[in-house]
């Protein structure tokens, strides 16, 4: 029997699209977030935020050059965050 | 608590709930709703959102297929935010714990973000407020569905707030329930400030933004004596406001007493006080004010309707209500006195870049003499029901007047024709309200029967200034002493050549300079009615020598602020500042 595990993980990203983490990147975002059940969560500095809200998201302000850690937590959290990370990384744009 | 600083254009102080009126015109609606409802509030509140996730979803996949998929990219961050888990709790939690209606909760969360965003470096991350409201808007049309309720279905008191408002929008409001108005922007000679002076509510105009930070229902106080605007006061504010308008009712409840008594300076010197007006009911305000007249009927609001150019019929209507309501007292009714971007029944000017300065007022009524003929006939055939008086708006030069009383002429000769009865002597008259009626108002008073002084249009020409314009408006000065000369230059004239005349800009309302009106030698004043009891109590006060004195004194003056600082002086030191 394979036993469902949850796992914790963090990676830290950097926001390099020139417009930041606006409304259409931060939907980008949250439907790839969505689509695991792992919790996910954004933080800045000293701000933590819901990955899977995308207003809480927008309020970050997160612009061009800003750090973030990307927290997530559940069985799928590793996948998530190779998903979440390639998706900030490139830029948000499409593969 | 947040205060905001605008322009007071109609004095009185009023508390209660706020109506916020967008572009669309949404009334929120109260803000409370019954415990045992919570539950069927959460269930409609869950239906809005899906009705609104549908809509948006729908724009998206037709823009997308119209436009190409980044064009619906938008939608799908609109669609993402009406999805958003935190945002639903929120909205559920103010509704489960504070019984608000899903309304406001919605207003209250999504008006918070907006001004999270609003308050964000980032110009991009700020614009994002605009999909808040845009959010907002298509939830609260889902929420209301037709519920949607019109200024004129108020069934509660309220304070209306909102970016500006046009002429039929007022025109339609309950006045039984409309307590104040806010408007972002507009100036002193806006129309919500007309029309509050009609109502005699207190409004503050020019405010700057700030429907982004209130929901329907808020509480609200209006400071129409400082210009003040409270939004959510905290309870020792609001305490203070109370004994405001506790003490103000007092006040008026004394003033009261001074309605019989004559309006006459100290020392016996007979002054008319008559009433400007709007809108024929304003009557009844000016009698009980115990108003000697009307000093200015404004006839604006009868071509406000766009639908229809108004007949001889309906204006007849209206004067005959005024007339007969204040016989004998005079009534003078101004014609038309608006410019051509505001009636659709003119044909529109091509080329206005000043409309202060364009096709305006008299210019227009002799531009389309049909317009003005039927006007004019209404109030020929109204005066015999009383004592009428025609005045013309606007005239800068004797032509204009000239051509507008061979008009005049024109129309008796047409009523004599047909046998209608008319007042052959009927006075005529004009405005005097800019500087060149003033520098030849020694010719234009043989051609006259009495003049009025517009004191708000002729601050504004003399001093070039668009008093609605709000990095220009502090220039906009009754106390300078530039239109002080000139209405002094104006009243020598008239009385040489003893022609009646009267001041009915908003100066005359203001009680800081009745001492100075009086001294330069003014005897009727025509006041918002609501300020007929307060300057008929500072007339009954002051004595002429000492007027005459404080008129002398201010022609040595050399600016605004000296004139003001001196006229706010003997204000306060007159032995009788307070007394009835």
């Amino acid at each position: 029997m394979e036993l469902m595990v949850d796992s914790a993980a963090s990676r830290t990203v950097v926001i390099i699209n020139p417009e930041g983490l606006h409304a259409r990147p931060a939907d980008l975002f949250v439907q790839a977030a969505k689509r695991y059940d792992a919790k996910i969560e954004i933080i800045k500095d000293n701000e933590r935020v819901d990955g899977k809200s995308i207003l809480s998201i927008m309020t970050l302000a997160a612009v061009e050059g800003t750090e973030l850690k990307l927290e997530a937590n559940g069985h799928d959290a590793e996948a998530a965050l190779e998903e979440l990370v390639a998706l900030v990384s490139r830029g948000f744009t499409e593969l | 608590m947040h205060k905001l600083q605008g322009i007071a254009v109609s004095p009185g102080i009023a508390i209660g709930e706020a109506l916020v009126m967008d572009r669309e015109r949404f009334r929120i609606p109260r803000r409370m709703v019954a415990r045992d409802a919570i539950t069927h509030e959460l269930e409609r509140l869950l239906r809005g959102l899906e009705a609104t996730a549908e809509e948006i979803q729908k724009n998206r996949d037709t823009i997308a297929r119209e436009l190409g998929p980044q064009y619906g990219a938008i939608f799908s961050a609109h669609l993402q935010m009406v999805h958003d888990e935190q945002l639903r709790n929120e909205i559920s939690d103010l509704i489960r714990e504070h019984q608000f209606s899903p309304e406001y909760a919605v207003s209250q969360v999504l008006r918070r973000y907006a001004k999270v965003f609003q308050a964000l470096e980032s110009a991009q991350l700020a614009e994002r407020s605009h999909d808040i409201f845009d959010i907002e808007k298509r939830i609260l049309r889902n929420l209301l569905g037709h519920r949607r309720e019109e200024l004129s279905q108020l069934t509660s008191p309220v304070l209306v707030l909102a970016h500006n408002l046009t002429p039929s929008e007022t025109a339609n409001l309950n006045r039984d329930f409309v307590r104040g108005f806010v408007t972002e922007i507009g100036g002193p000679g806006s129309h919500t400030a007309i029309v509050a002076q009609g109502l005699e509510i207190p409004a503050v105009v020019g405010t700057g933004k700030f429907l982004g930070d209130v929901s329907g229902g808020d509480m609200v106080i209006v400071d129409g004596e400082h210009g003040v605007v409270i939004l959510q006061p905290d309870d020792a504010t609001l305490a203070l406001y109370q004994r405001e308008v506790e003490a103000k009712r007092t006040y008026a409840a004394r003033l009261q007493t001074l309605r019989d008594l004559p309006a006459e300076t100290a020392d016996g010197v007979a002054i008319e006080l008559l009433g400007n007006i709007e809108f024929p009911h304003e009557v009844t305000q000016c009698l009980e004010r115990g108003s000697d007249g009307v000093g200015l009927y404004r006839t604006e609001f009868l071509y406000l309707d766009p639908s229809r150019e108004p007949t001889e019929d309906v204006h007849y209507q209206a004067y005959a209500h005024v007339l007969r309501e204040m016989a004998p007292r005079p009534v003078t009714i101004r014609t038309l006195d608006v410019g051509a971007d505001k009636i659709t029944h003119a044909p529109s000017p091509e080329d206005e870049r000043n409309p202060f300065l364009g096709l305006r007022s008299i210019r227009l009524s002799l531009r389309n003499t049909d317009l003005f003929r039927t006007q004019l006939r209404a109030i020929l055939r109204a005066s015999v029901l009383g004592n009428a008086r025609i005045m013309f708006p606007l005239i800068s030069t004797i032509t204009e007047l000239r051509q507008a009383k061979m008009v005049l002429a024109d129309v008796m000769e047409d009523l004599e024709e047909g046998k209608i009865p008319f007042n052959r002597d009927v006075e005529v008259g004009m405005m005097v309200e800019v500087p060149a009626a003033v520098t030849m108002i020694d010719h234009f008073v043989r051609e006259v029967d009495f003049i009025s002084i517009g004191t708000n249009d002729l601050i504004q020409y003399t001093l070039a200034v668009d008093r609605s314009n709000k990095d220009v408006a502090p220039l906009y000065n009754p106390s300078d002493p530039a239109v002080l000369r000139l209405i002094a230059q104006a009243m020598r004239a008239c009385n040489e050549a003893s022609v009646s005349a009267s001041l009915c800009g908003q100066m005359s309302s203001d009680p800081l300079f009745t001492a100075w009106l009086l001294g330069v030698g003014l005897r009727q004043l025509s006041v918002v009615p609501s300020a007929i009891p307060e300057i008929k109590r500072v007339c009954r006060r002051l004595e002429l020598p000492y007027c005459e004195q404080v008129a002398r004194h201010v022609e040595t003056l050399d600016s605004a602020r000296e004139v003001k600082k001196y006229l706010l002086k003997e204000q306060r030191q007159s032995p009788h500042a307070d007394q009835f």
